[in-house]
């Protein structure tokens, strides 16, 4: 029988979505029943969003180490040398159970959340990326969700002016009752200048920053952990309302403050605010914290210790200063216009105590809740193999190109990344639409190019392959513009954990994922999971998203997806299609979602991919771009539509699969003179095959058989679902 | 010539302007903090993008209003040459530099894309380096561009010659099409009657090398560097 603190009760211990298993733990950690306080704080450190319970034990099994690797998962984002004394920092993070609900503010908050992830640990942010899926284009509340997103995704980045250069978007009924928002951020910081959350010095003030806290977003982290039904609407009052006037200010100071050597242990509050940013800094530094909620800057009157807890009040940040230096901190936040308060201080209790109106109104052991939370071996089912499926040949390879280009999945995103600012800071060298995004190193002669990607409907036929392809296409993307690649953060977008098929979607994604992680030398440096993406029992497709970031040494030999001069002539680098199962031709053509994912051979794709980067590094190749969603023949078109020049086909090859397969490690190349690349495939023992030429202002097929290109971009362009 | 930027709290285009001046100029520009009340020897002043004050009250409004405008201002009225990029045209605006306003764009939504501009007159000290009527392709990102005057104010500026870019198509003509914002007559950059004054929404030091995408925007630098260092 579980005991009960007065203020509480069993329906108020469930509300707080704590199973009796948990209570018990929880009393049993705290020596008494918790009060409400307590139970408030046991709740979000213990919900899934923030202790990953149910993925804690797979993500284990993930590579994240490798010599270029300065700081892997469980830090705010992770830290990738890029030498010269610099790092990349980067991490990727989903808001997508408040973006349903709300979605300008849940999309915005979405990204300051991530900013502050890489703020935190002293980069500069250079570029936002975002991985989005919206439910069926036809969808009463697609349109509505785009609209939201986009405008709130670009309201927050434009304002704090960190350019957004890159994302992906899909459409699928599995999302009609819940869209993913995946935010990435990107960072650069002097390799001796990176700061952390432990907070290890004894005696030390604790400080906080930012804006006041109000009472939004009580609970969002719980509820981020559980499924929607149809009584969500109600939960709009948790999603947090984001102010990106006041992250940029923070942003300056943070930056303005780190310059000096004043800060001991920085960490952001994000997912359940104040407690969470305290008791990491206190559990990472072995230490304990005495918190004066009465010093917290409020917004309004009248807020309890419980509220001031579990608030998730934005752009608002928790430090720990060297003894003395707290007028040159507030003397730099004054001057930006923000709030700043010593609200504690470190001590060696490794205990968390709360005080207000000279109480203790809340005393907890920091390292049994914050490491001793709950690890779950849920029960795994893997998805069974698909059946091969009978998918027709094409009767018209053009008028199938025109339902492709033109497909919600393969248009233009030209509506939604016009609405970001994708130029600020006066970087951005490879701007949205190519295969990778590139964000010049400021001042110097080399890039950061950077991707998102997953394919969920391969997820879904076969986890393990899914997961694998996602670091595939990111490593082919990044490759594709000349970039050697160097890491990946993962989203990990699944439906109920605790249903054992949804958990094998999980399984066998890490497996794969960590397998090409592996294979591809791109450790995961950092990442984020979200669970419980169902509405009234139906789940989303399994979505792994990647994050890839990786390095080009020149910015000149940067190749691109534009076809440059005439007369070129166009080369398939890789094996000839033959795998239609899952491609979106199937899908769109002939209304078939059917057949397995196309398999990974990471040996071949490591080998190709080198191949081609080491051709665009010595200038024999400045147009490429890899062969991913609808095949080789969307790839040609696109490649045409970016360089307003039209092209013949000389291959004779007529099926469907040839032309639209989605067989992976695969690229076409543009360049004046084939001759030296057929040389160094057959050094490489690499096939190729001679695709096209490029001429005129039509895509033409050796049948004479033709469509113009302005009817290609019309239809590509008007094809976005806005 | 001896540039300044003013930033304001909000700022973001600030340190690309900056970049751009010395890039083109071979000398750094004194960052000048909103909250002071003095402005050092300056050739130039630039108020940069962004969205200062987060654009709360009506864009640039609050930026108007603050210590140091009232220095700009003083200076402007002395000749000195000011050049309002996006956030700083409408701040120009809200301070009475400039006729006119900027109003949301028409189809409501941020627009980031390169634009084409056609340059009405190569007099200025801002477009010596153009040729007349040389249309140049200069980026916009904004959310709030949509030139209004009231119909005495536009056919004033219009009859003084004081739109310096207006938005044209392919061919150089300000087509309803060509028109990203719903700006009145096409508008993108107005001087005050003295000519010293520049307000235009497009980023011109977003266009100064060609691995950005082209290098239409410093023409504009490069005049004004030979104009004011002749000073």
């Amino acid at each position: 029988m579980s005991n009960y603190h007065p203020e509480t009760s069993a329906e108020i211990v469930a509300e707080h979505g704590l199973s009796p298993d948990e209570y018990e733990k929880a009393v049993e950690i705290m020596g008494r029943a918790p009060n409400l306080l307590e139970l408030g704080i046991f709740s979000v450190m213990w919900s899934e969003h923030c202790s990953y319970k149910s993925s804690k034990l797979w993500l284990k099994t993930l590579p994240t180490e490798g010599p270029q690797v300065i700081q892997g998962p469980g830090e705010n984002a992770g830290v990738v040398d890029i030498g010269d004394g610099q790092a990349v920092i980067f991490k990727i993070e989903s808001h997508n159970h408040p973006s349903f609900i709300e979605p300008y503010q849940g999309a915005a908050t979405g990204v300051g959340g991530i900013l502050r992830d890489v703020f935190t640990m002293g980069a500069r942010p250079v570029a936002n990326l975002n991985a989005l899926r919206f439910g069926a284009p036809d969808h009463p509340r697609t349109k509505h969700l785009v609209k939201g997103v986009v405008a709130g995704i670009g309201g927050y980045g434009n304002c704090v002016g960190v350019p957004t250069v890159g994302g992906e978007i899909n459409f699928h009924p599995a999302y009609n009752g819940n869209c993913l928002v995946n935010a990435m951020t990107v960072g650069l910081a002097d390799t001796d200048k990176i700061f952390y959350s432990a907070a290890s010095d004894i005696g030390v003030p604790v400080v906080y920053v930012g804006s006041k806290t109000g009472r939004d977003g009580i609970h969002g982290a719980t509820m981020a952990s559980t499924e929607f039904d149809e009584d969500s609407e109600e939960k709009r009052p948790t999603v947090q309302v984001g102010d990106p006037f006041t992250e940029k200010l923070l942003i300056e100071a943070c930056l303005e403050l780190m310059a000096t050597d004043a800060i001991l242990a920085i960490q952001d509050m994000g997912a359940a605010g104040l407690t969470s940013s305290s008791f990491e800094m206190a559990s990472k530094g072995g230490t304990g914290v005495v918190l004066d909620l009465d010093k917290v800057p409020m917004r309004e009157d009248g807020m309890t210790p419980y509220e001031l807890m579990l608030s998730e009040s934005q752009e608002r940040m928790l430090m720990t200063l060297k003894p003395g230096r707290e007028g040159q901190a507030q003397a730099i936040f004054e001057k930006w216009g923000l709030d700043f308060a010593v609200v504690g201080t470190i001590t060696d209790t490794g205990r968390m105590q709360l005080k207000w109106q000279g109480e203790t109104v809340g005393d907890l052991p920091i390292d049994p809740l914050a490491l001793a939370s709950p690890e779950y071996d849920r029960p795994h089912e893997p998805t069974p193999a698909q059946d091969a499926a009978n998918i027709p040949e094409s009767r018209d390879l053009l008028a199938d190109l025109m339902t492709l280009v033109g497909s919600a999945d393969l248009c233009s995103r030209r509506w939604v990344w016009e609405q970001y600012d994708h130029m600020v800071m006066g970087d951005t060298i490879q701007r949205p639409g190519g295969d990778a995004a590139v964000v010049r190193v400021h001042g110097k002669n080399k890039g950061l190019a950077m991707s998102v990607d997953c394919s969920p409907r391969y997820c879904l036929a076969d986890p393990k392959a899914g997961g694998a392809q996602a670091v595939a296409e990111g490593f082919r993307n990044l490759s594709a513009v000349g970039a050697k690649p160097l890491a990946v953060t993962n989203n990990l977008n699944f439906g109920n954990p605790e249903k054992p098929l949804i958990m094998g979607q999980l399984v066998g994604a890490v497996e794969g994922m960590g397998a090409a992680c592996k294979a591809l030398d791109m450790p995961v440096v950092s990442g984020n999971v979200s669970l419980y993406n169902e509405t009234e029992g139906q789940a989303i497709l399994p979505t792994p998203v990647i994050g890839s970031v990786g390095l080009l040494a020149d910015i000149d030999r940067m190749a691109t997806v534009a076809l440059k001069r005439d007369g070129d002539t166009l080369v398939m680098i890789g094996d000839a299609g033959s795998h239609l199962g899952q491609s979106i031709y199937a899908r769109e053509c002939h209304a078939l979602e059917a057949g397995p994912a196309p398999s990974i051979d990471l040996e071949q794709e490591a080998k190709v991919g080198d191949f081609v980067r080491a051709l665009i590094e010595e200038g024999m190749i400045d147009t490429c771009h890899d062969i991913s969603d609808g095949g080789l023949l969307v790839a040609l078109a696109e490649m045409a539509l970016a360089g307003d020049k039209g092209l013949s086909l000389v291959s004779t090859e007529t099926s469907a699969a040839f032309w639209y397969g989605e067989d992976q490690a695969r690229y076409v190349v543009a360049l004046p003179d084939a001759a030296p690349l057929q040389e160094r495939a057959k050094q490489a023992d690499i096939r190729l095959n001679i695709i096209a030429k490029a001429e005129g202002s039509d895509i033409c097929l050796p049948s004479g058989q033709k469509v113009a290109l302005s009817d290609l971009r019309s239809q590509h362009e008007d094809g976005f679902p806005k | 010539m001896k540039a300044g930027v003013i930033v304001f709290p909000g700022s973001n285009c600030d340190r690309d302007v900056a970049v751009a001046l010395e890039a083109i100029s071979g000398q750094a520009p004194t960052m000048v903090w909103h909250a002071d009340s003095q402005l050092p020897d300056l050739d130039l002043i630039v108020l940069p993008g962004g969205f200062s004050y987060g654009d709360y009250l009506r864009c640039g409004a609050m930026s108007a209003k603050s210590p140091i405008m009232r220095e700009v201002i003083n200076r402007a009225n002395e000749g000195v040459a000011v050049l309002g990029i996006c956030n700083g045209f409408q701040v120009l605006t809200e301070a009475g530099l400039l006729p006119g306003a900027l109003m949301r764009n028409r189809d409501l939504n941020f627009i980031c894309r390169d634009v084409l501009l056609r340059v009405e007159d190569c007099a200025s000290r801002f477009t010596l380096n153009y040729e007349d009527e040389q249309t140049i392709r200069i980026p916009i990102a904004h959310h709030d561009g949509n030139y209004f005057a009231d119909a005495d104010t536009l056919a004033r500026i219009e009859g003084e010659g004081q739109v310096l870019f207006r938005y044209v198509d392919e061919d150089g003509q300000p087509t309803p099409k060509a028109n990203p914002n719903g700006s009145l007559n096409n508008i993108a950059g107005i001087v005050n009657e003295n000519g010293n004054v520049l307000g235009m929404m497009p980023h011109p030091e977003r266009m100064i090398e060609d691995a950005l995408g082209g290098c239409d925007g410093r023409p504009m630098f490069e005049s004004l560097m030979e104009t004011l260092s002749e000073r």
